[in-house]
């Protein structure tokens, strides 16, 4: 066990399970870096963001594939080769890239199981950054984990924090299903202790990150961490909150939000992305159809407004969902009072 | 070709505004007060200033993540570009946009871009209208070797010559996508893929503004006139990091101190033009020192200006609601 930062922590996931399963590959654009320079180095930049660097190192130019610019051939070619005996670790660095490569993702990796009529695998594993705070503009910052949700034979994973962060890209690296690994580009730098061994958090099982008995919070992500803190501030007033990190969205572990919901009435969603058709969306529509008699109070969506994102830092910050924000919506459904039917 | 004193002055302010705007930046960006990505085109001036000499407002062009020079070489105002920078509602795009998304339809600029190959099918676009509309414009992609490889730049070479239309594609090879060398990254030659799609090839060292200017008119007169799209494959060095922040240690040490050395493009026009006894050094100092006044007073304007106001956030997602 050691401190490890949100960066350090899938490093060391992709080197063990590279370690472990000689099948598994990594590929994208400068995922080593330096490839045709002047310099002659290899390994120069190991992603944009010094995600996977070292790994050229290790495990060299048969594992670690430098790609051209090219996100629709060699995503494509990493769902041609899980199909076909690989484990490729796709990089497709800013998830807004997907527009270029969708196909290959949407018609091709997502439906072979299915429409084959159950005879294929495809261990496919794609890697993204996502999620505004970086002044990134419209182009990439955006959250797309619902584009990837939607889309059935796809598993879409979240993490929130270091240490989900390593168990579940172990989780996604041996899964025999295409998983897209989503990574808030904001949270590379958080750190906190995470096992040194391998380990696996399994898919579809929600984390409580806090317990009480007032609201239920579920958020994903870089929102987790701001649901904690806003339910730490709000127990100083006396308002109980459980916070359900639900870790993936698909599958998504349904059972649990129920349950919390049942026990606490009220329900606050957390979610960046666009608030059309997202997860908050999805998830008041479950709680909505299933637990409608437990409610005390209306379904409270924290999410930013239909816009694309914006470039300057304060529109950026008012697009954002907020610790400020989720307390009020929280404190909102809290004096929220049913009036009797006559 | 003879080229007009005038065009000459005005290429030579743009390329020198285009070199001060991206050093300003360079030490602005440094001081952590301009926010997200910027990518420089210091060293590559003569590349876009040559080609848009041979424009108009009329003509459309589609430009790159590293962006700022296209648009000074189409005309945007350096101003309204300084404060997009600094996320102003005085910028261009009033702070929505950045460096990565500087764009001025009025000028036939639409728009630096954030997707890398994002370009040349909007281009195809442009053309269509151009030629559609009957207004004599012509499109022009600019996109670097690294676009090359994009699906959808190849994509638009075979749509631009099936449709014949009068676009030009600017391949501006820097030698680099990011930390990875063209010699690693493009299979075969930009020549064999424009012959590929059907297309003439015309090439040209991207230091020299005469000969980007004397091929790109020969390319633009070309699909001007009717007869189909045209690559230009401009030679180029980039001066700095991909991005600001990038330590290039994929490059040899020397590499970028030679490019400034061997390949600095106001030098070579300034040197051409003084030895040919077209202009005086001094008519050269002046128009520098007027550059350095613009560009010291774009930076404190964008630093004064003010910030868009929160009714800004929720404006302009459609025409109408
Ligand atoms: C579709 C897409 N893929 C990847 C990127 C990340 N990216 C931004 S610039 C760049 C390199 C582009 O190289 P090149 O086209 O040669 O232009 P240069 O930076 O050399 O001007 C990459 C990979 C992107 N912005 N868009
Ligand atoms: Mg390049």
């Amino acid at each position: 066990m050691s401190k490890k930062s949100f960066r350090q922590a899938i490093n060391e996931a992709l080197r063990q399970e590279m370690r472990r399963d000689p099948t598994v590959i990594l590929m994208g654009e400068d995922v080593a870096g330096g490839r045709g320079g002047s310099a002659g180095t290899a390994d120069a930049w190991g992603g944009v963001l010094g995600v996977t660097k070292g790994l050229y190192e290790e495990f060299g130019e048969t594992r670690v594939l430098d790609t051209p610019i090219t996100e629709a051939s060699y995503i494509g070619a990493a769902a041609g080769a899980a199909v076909t005996g690989l484990r490729p670790v796709a990089e497709l660095m800013f998830v807004d890239f997907v527009g270029c490569c969708l196909d290959q993702i949407m018609n091709q990796a997502a439906k072979f199981r299915y429409m084959f009529g159950g005879k294929a695998r495809t261990p496919l594993v794609i890697r993204a950054m996502y999620g505004a705070g970086f002044n990134a503009a419209a182009q990439h910052s955006q959250a797309l984990y619902p584009l990837f949700t939607h889309i059935p034979g796809l598993k879409v994973v979240i993490p929130s924090s270091p240490y989900e962060a390593k168990g579940l890209l172990i989780s996604a690296i041996r899964d025999d299903d295409p998983v897209i690994f989503l990574e808030n580009k904001v949270m590379y730098d958080v750190e906190e202790e995470v096992p040194d061994e391998p380990y696996a958090i399994p898919f579809g099982e929600a984390n409580l990150t806090r317990e009480g008995d007032d609201v239920t919070i579920v958020a994903f992500g870089r929102m987790v961490g701001m649901a904690n803190e806003a339910a730490d501030r709000l127990a100083k007033k006396g308002i109980g909150c459980t916070v359900i990190d639900p870790r993936t969205t698909s599958p998504l572990d349904g059972e649990t939000i129920l349950e919390c919901v049942a026990d606490t009435g009220r329900l606050v969603i957390v979610d960046e992305s666009s608030p059309r058709c997202n997860m908050a969306t999805d998830i008041a529509a479950l709680v909505a159809e299933e637990a409608f008699d437990t409610l005390r109070a209306p379904i409270r969506r924290v999410v930013p407004p239909h816009t694309p994102v914006p470039f300057a830092t304060v529109l950026e910050t008012l697009y954002m969902p907020s610790v400020e924000k989720i307390e009020a919506a929280v404190t909102a459904t809290m004096n929220h009072r049913v009036t009797e039917k006559v | 070709m003879q080229i007009a004193r005038e065009t000459l002055l005005r290429s030579y302010r743009a390329m020198r505004t285009i070199r001060m705007f991206e050093e300003r930046l360079h030490v602005e960006f440094a001081t952590g007060e301009i926010p997200g990505f910027v990518h420089l085109y210091c060293g590559e001036e003569a590349s876009a200033v040559g080609v848009c000499a041979n424009l108009t407002d009329n003509d459309t062009i589609a430009s790159t993540h590293r962006g700022h020079g296209h648009c000074i070489a189409k005309g945007v105002e350096v101003a309204g570009m300084m404060a997009e920078i600094y996320g102003r509602s005085t910028g261009v795009c009033r702070g929505k946009g950045g460096s990565m998304h500087i764009a001025d339809l009025a000028c036939g600029m639409l728009g630096a871009n954030g997707i890398v190959g994002g370009g040349p099918p909007l281009i195809c676009g442009a053309a269509l209208s151009h030629k559609t509309l009957r207004d004599g414009g012509v499109a022009v992609a600019f996109y670097g070797d690294g676009a090359s490889n994009e699906g959808t730049t190849l994509e638009s070479l075979n749509l631009a010559s099936v449709w014949q239309l009068p676009a030009v594609f600017v391949v501006e090879d820097n030698g680099y996508g990011e930390a990875t060398g063209a010699s690693f990254a493009c299979a075969g030659t930009q020549k064999a893929r424009a012959a590929g799609f059907g297309m003439p090839y015309i090439e040209c060292d991207g230091s020299d503004y005469f000969a980007v200017h004397e091929a790109a008119g020969e390319a633009i007169a070309h699909a001007r006139a009717g007869k189909g799209p045209v690559m230009l494959h401009v030679h180029l060095q980039r001066w700095y990091g991909h991005f600001e922040g990038d330590a290039m240690t994929y490059r040899a040490p020397n590499e970028v101190a030679e490019a400034r050395r061997d390949h600095d493009c106001l030098r070579l026009f300034r040197e051409r033009v003084t030895q040919a006894g077209l202009f005086e050094d001094s008519v050269l100092d002046e128009v520098d020192a007027a550059v350095t006044d613009e560009i010291e007073a774009a930076v404190l304007q964008a630093k004064d200006d003010p910030l868009p106001q929160s009714a800004d956030l929720l404006a302009d997602v459609y025409v109408r609601y």
